[in-house]
């Protein structure tokens, strides 16, 4: 079907369109919504946590440890008495900045080698895909686990843990839409004009995936914020005494007779976080790509 | 056929090569000395050297990697440095248990992910649809642990109808009871992963002019579904339940911590809170196996399911 021919209104700049691309997207799937919206809820709660936490999420009182939830602790204590909702708060934050650095880090290198094993094409194509897939074949989580028990559990190696096992799926969606656009007339025009591979690559291409790059982020940052829980969970997260998700979760399951919120609250807001990506990350891909509907 | 297997045996073995190479090198860009940091700080020059002999750490990288190699495929994957048993023994003794809860929660996950992906897709856009989409939504994003601490919460402590630690043998009963808390957690979370892509596969066949074709001629909607449009849609749900082996292999370490149930899991736990390099060498190279396994099984079922694979 051809688009009806547009009257002489001026062409949006390519900013306006892209918004208006995206307002069009999130609309064909009203669930996008309400992911981005609770998503952007816990992002506002994490950066106001020093303002909304009741206690210092750091602060001992003994006298008050494995507390249930009363009105002056929300979500009960932990068993050094800390505040868990202060926590939870703070918790967040860690979450959010581990789980959107490592995915960037990802999204970067791995569209790059997308691109660059796409717009090859050959040999380097199937050497690089190739080593992808043996990136993919191991076990994201063991190879994560042992990446960060060798390089030592601080925020910068986990970061790079998680990016490492997240670049494949990356390389792959990239690799694909580059294959289909390098034919189109559009990059044979600007080879004519003498444009350098880079720039073709990095002003031509990049664009035109960059939907489909930025719609598995939110996909793979809940994964990303679920393998960092689960480092957390096995003793391998940002050291304490600073509260991770994870951790609390680990403290509240070793106390799981005495206090069961203290399991409890902390997974519930993960279990948020992560669904709401999942909501927003999947809608989005039914809009750009109705044959994909519903796959994981 | 033979040919066809020959090739993806052949890839396999590709595969099981570059990620020993992997793993290798992995084991070796630690920064520091693996010696000096299995010691500690206090340790005296002799003991690091005589402990970087004994681990092979004083040969050439070369010789180090063709030792490695040779070892990884002969089964000696060396010695312990805890128990001070062999590597390959301990990893043995507690990989029926891992395999045993992997099949389980696949077996579940296929019992249940299967026709409720058919269910919602041959309802699309209605309220079952809908109701299925979000909550196989919910379920993937649970975190694995997650999964298990409400369960255990719930129907071990809460209402005890199962043990806390999930390691009895002996009777069936005993075994039942046993496996199901930790298989239901993991069982669940594959089961959302399969209802989605059988759902997306069933609605993709499901507007092919065959489907058209045999409704037309007036095949029962029944055989339809079941028989010709599933048949065709099981090419995907195969890729994605071989791929989500290898994540469903990951998701139980975290289980059986929680289930106290013993496995690699616990193994590996074990050998990356000691620093038990040769252990977790080892482990690299079964979950490698394991791995590269699956994918050679997958690759094979396509073949059986699809006549048309081997030609290519």
């Amino acid at each position: 079907m051809t688009a009806p021919i547009e009257s002489a209104a001026p062409a949006p700049t390519p900013f306006v369109y892209f918004a208006k691309q995206t307002v069009k997207a999130f609309n064909t799937n009203k669930t996008s919504w309400i992911g981005l919206l609770v998503f952007a809820l816990v992002v506002a709660l994490a950066i106001a946590a020093p303002v909304l936490a009741p206690y210092d999420p750091n602060d001992q009182n003994i006298l008050e440890k494995l507390r249930s939830p009363t009105a002056e602790h929300w979500f009960g204590t932990d068993s050094f008495g800390r505040d868990t909702l202060s926590r939870i708060l703070y918790g967040a934050r860690i979450s959010l900045v581990i789980g959107v650095a490592s995915t960037l880090l990802a999204m970067l290198i791995g569209s790059a080698i997308g691109m660059f094993a796409g717009w090859h094409g050959g040999r380097a194509d199937t050497v690089t895909m190739q080593a992808m897939d043996v990136l993919l074949a191991f076990p994201s989580l063991i190879l994560g686990l042992i990446l960060v028990a060798m390089l030592g559990p601080s925020m910068h190696n986990i970061i790079i843990a998680i990016a490492l096992t997240s670049i494949p799926p990356f390389a792959r969606i990239a690799r694909a839409p580059t294959i289909a656009i390098k034919e189109r007339e559009f990059v044979m025009a600007g080879r004519a004009l003498g444009f350098s591979d880079t720039r073709i690559v990095a002003g031509h291409i990049l664009p035109n995936i960059l939907p489909e790059i930025l719609v598995m982020g939110s996909l793979w940052l809940a994964n990303a914020i679920r393998t960092e829980a689960s480092l957390a969970f096995v003793g391998l997260g940002v050291k304490p005494p600073t509260a991770t998700w994870g951790g609390m979760i680990r403290e509240g399951f070793e106390n799981i007779l005495d206090s069961y919120t203290l399991a409890l609250a902390p997974s519930i807001a993960i279990l948020v976080v992560i669904f709401a990506l999942n909501l927003l990350g999947d809608g989005l891909r039914d809009a750009i790509d109705p044959k994909l509907k519903g796959e994981t | 056929m033979t040919a066809f297997v020959l090739r993806r045996l052949g890839f396999a073995c590709v595969t099981l090569f570059a990620v020993l190479t992997l793993v290798f090198v992995l084991v070796r860009i630690v920064p520091g000395d693996p010696a000096q940091l299995i010691l500690g700080d206090q340790a005296s020059r002799e003991a690091i050297e005589s402990l970087r002999h004994r681990l092979g750490l004083d040969l050439p990288i070369g010789e180090q990697y063709v030792l490695f190699l040779a070892g990884a495929l002969r089964g000696d994957w060396g010695v312990s440095l805890v128990s001070g048993q062999p590597v390959i023994g301990e990893v043995l003794k507690v990989l029926p248990w891992t395999i045993q809860l992997t099949i389980v929660s696949l077996i579940l996950g296929i019992a249940i992910g299967v026709p409720a992906g058919v269910y919602a897709a041959i309802h699309r856009n209605r309220f079952v649809d809908y109701a299925m989409r979000i909550s196989s939504l919910l379920g993937l994003s649970f975190p694995p642990f997650v999964a298990a601490i409400v369960l255990l919460l719930a129907f071990a402590i809460a209402l005890p109808w199962f043990p806390v630690i999930s390691a009895r043998t002996g009777s069936f009963t005993a075994w039942y009871q046993s496996i199901t808390l930790p298989a239901v957690s993991l069982g669940l979370i594959t089961a959302a992963y399969i209802t989605r892509v059988t759902r997306s596969a069933m609605l993709e066949v499901l507007s092919e002019d065959y489907v058209r074709t045999a409704r037309a001629k007036g095949v029962p909607w029944k055989a339809v579904v079941w028989r010709h449009a599933l048949r065709n849609a099981l090419i995907p749900i195969i890729t994605v339940v071989g791929l989500y082996l290898g994540i469903l292999i990951g998701n139980s370490v975290l289980t059986e911590i929680v289930f106290s149930r013993p496995g690699l899991g616990k193994l590996l736990i074990g050998a990356l809170n000691q620093r038990d390099y040769p252990m977790l060498q080892g482990m690299m190279v079964i979950y490698t196996l394991v791995v590269v396994l699956v994918n050679l099984l997958t690759d094979l079922a396509y073949g059986f399911v699809d006549p048309r694979v081997k030609l290519k």
